[in-house]
């Protein structure tokens, strides 16, 4: 082992730890280990610490501290929103708004909701993925107690206008959430001028440890807890915290929210050298998603002819670590409800590739990805009884 | 995930390809699915002599077209037809459930290609299992 080349371009899958990160973390595991609700010195420390990460998270936020709540992952967080604002607000009315691309950590416990009386809107996207602000403020009703709609897609890195959308939200005095676990440390946060009431974030998405996320929470906001027990969080989410994780996560958000512009403008240009260069030389191939309202290191690509499994079955055997919207990895027979509320056929979506750039890419990746995905879809093409060895063959897509 | 044989039949797939004017055809699947076959076969004297495929799918999808191939050359038609799916996934040293609908194809793909020969030969079909009539361990089924 170790002689392999690895090629990671999976961020959006998950990040590896900075050192800076896991030096600030390890203290709190074997020496500043003690409970934060104790009373000795040794969990004064750790209370301090997360008393730090807090008002760092606050920082890169534009929030105040108290208004921060640390998870256990992203997914914690957005089930903590969801069911949360509709389970105080239910005197009010029943009716949630939310998008057909969310992550399924949205979703889900929106169909979950369904099941107890909730009436769900999801709101259609483009042919780019975009809401639509207009049809945002239509599907408003007087029974509307929730609109979560997502920062930025986490398969084709559209960036939805979070402000715009809030904006409407905040006119009719209904909570807005927004997923921002892709978005942070991509696009610059500001909850106060983006109208955002609750944010969800997900450590491990910008070089920060697994297991740890956070809820922000405007104050003044009407929520149930999630997880009952211990006073933890202000009696808000009980558990004895996270603390190597709660540091982790502040530095790794201080870390990524540093030079934002500096950072995009290194991702986008090796993205965009990558994507030109695909699309260059592999015909019948399109770009799902935004050409320009997009994450810095995303692309996601539709290779008509071939299915998506195979070609990362092919990339994974040349160390390049990417993922498809094909129904074939997801452990459905689906394929991914993003690419097709797009409007992308369900055949295309089957033979869609996505590369997510991030730190550790460098020109030399992008060199060799071009130099081999081609010969991947050439290959699987030339056993595809759907390939007619042209442009006219298959299914025409524009 | 995948076994070692699949592994191997994925990235080194045999009888890859149509073959000419051939005797038997078997098109099976759908694209909206994720998965199509093809499969040609040449016929003498009862005896499949030939047989290759063209495949669009995941690598199970792939790797079962291979070992189908391989399993039916030089076999009689009796023989080939009485190739189940299970045999083709045991081949392959096993297939994770959810890709069982693969081995299935293939059966299939074989069934259609057979039958294909016995209608241009003008004699009597044989009777093909419904389409995604499988037992439930064969793993779910594309609905399209």
């Amino acid at each position: 082992m170790g002689e392999k080349r690895i090629i990671y371009m999976d961020h959006s899958a998950t990040t590896y730890v900075k050192q800076e990160v896991l030096e600030a973390m390890i203290p709190y595991y074997a020496d500043h280990f003690g409970n934060p609700s104790s009373i000795y010195s040794i969990a004064r420390d750790s209370k301090r610490a997360i008393d730090t990460a807090r008002a760092q998270v606050a920082t890169a936020l534009g929030a105040e501290p108290d208004e921060i709540y640390f998870t256990s992952c992203g997914s914690e967080s957005d089930n903590w929103a969801i069911k949360g604002i509709a389970y105080a607000n239910r005197k009010k009315g029943n009716h949630i708004i939310t998008s057909k691309i969310e992550h399924h950590a949205v979703i889900h416990p929106c169909e979950y909701l369904e099941k107890d009386d909730f009436v769900v809107t999801y709101l259609p996207v483009d042919k780019y993925g975009l809401v639509d602000p207009a049809e945002l403020e239509q599907a408003i009703t007087d029974k509307t107690i929730l609109v979560t709609i997502m920062f930025a897609n986490n398969e084709i890195g559209t960036i939805e206008p979070i402000a715009e959308l809030g904006a409407i939200a905040r006119k009719h005095k209904i909570p807005f959430h927004t997923d921002a676990v892709q978005a942070i440390g991509n696009i610059p946060i500001d909850v106060k001028a983006q109208n955002i009431d609750l944010l969800s974030l997900s450590a491990h998405k910008f070089y920060g440890p697994k297991g740890v996320g956070v809820l922000y929470i405007r104050k003044g906001t009407k929520i149930d807890n999630l997880i009952h027990g211990g006073g933890q969080e202000r009696r808000r989410r009980a558990g004895t915290e996270n603390i190597a994780g709660i540091v982790g996560l502040g530095k790794a958000i201080e870390l990524a929210t540093a030079d934002i512009e500096g950072h995009n403008k290194k991702i986008r240009a090796l993205r965009d050298r990558l994507l030109n260069g695909i699309l260059a030389k592999i015909p019948n191939a399109y770009l799902n998603g935004h050409p320009e309202r997009r994450l810095p290191g995303n692309i996601n690509i539709s290779f008509e002819f071939i299915e998506g499994e195979s070609m990362l079955l092919w990339l994974d055997d040349e160390g390049i670590c990417a993922s498809t919207g094909s129904a074939c990895t997801s452990g459905s027979l689906e394929p991914s409800h993003v690419l097709l509320a797009t409007g992308l056929p369900v055949e295309i979506s089957h033979g869609s590739l996505r590369l997510t750039l991030g730190d550790v890419n460098t020109d030399a990746d992008v060199d060799f990805v071009l130099e081999v995905l081609p010969k991947v879809v050439t290959r699987l093409r030339e056993m595809s009884p759907l390939y007619k060895g042209g442009k006219n063959g298959g299914c025409n897509v524009q | 995930m995948y076994s070692d044989k699949v592994m191997d039949h994925f990235k080194n797939p045999r009888n890859v390809g149509e073959i000419e004017n051939a005797d038997g055809v078997g098109e099976v699947g759908n694209p909206t699915c994720g998965d199509i076959m093809n499969i040609y076969l040449k016929i003498e004297n009862n005896v499949v002599t030939d047989a290759k495929f063209k495949t669009f799918g995941c690598g199970a999808a792939i790797a079962s077209s291979s070992m189908a191939t391989e399993l039916v050359r030089g076999k009689t038609l009796e023989e080939a037809w009485a190739l189940s799916n299970k045999a083709v996934a045991e081949a392959l040293e096993g297939l994770p459930p959810i890709k069982m609908h693969c081995s299935v194809l293939a059966e299939e793909g074989i069934h259609k290609a057979i039958n294909d020969y016995r209608k241009k030969q003008g004699l009597p079909l044989w009777e093909e299992k419904h389409p995604h009539s499988h037992d439930e361990d064969e793993g779910e089924t594309c609905q399209h």
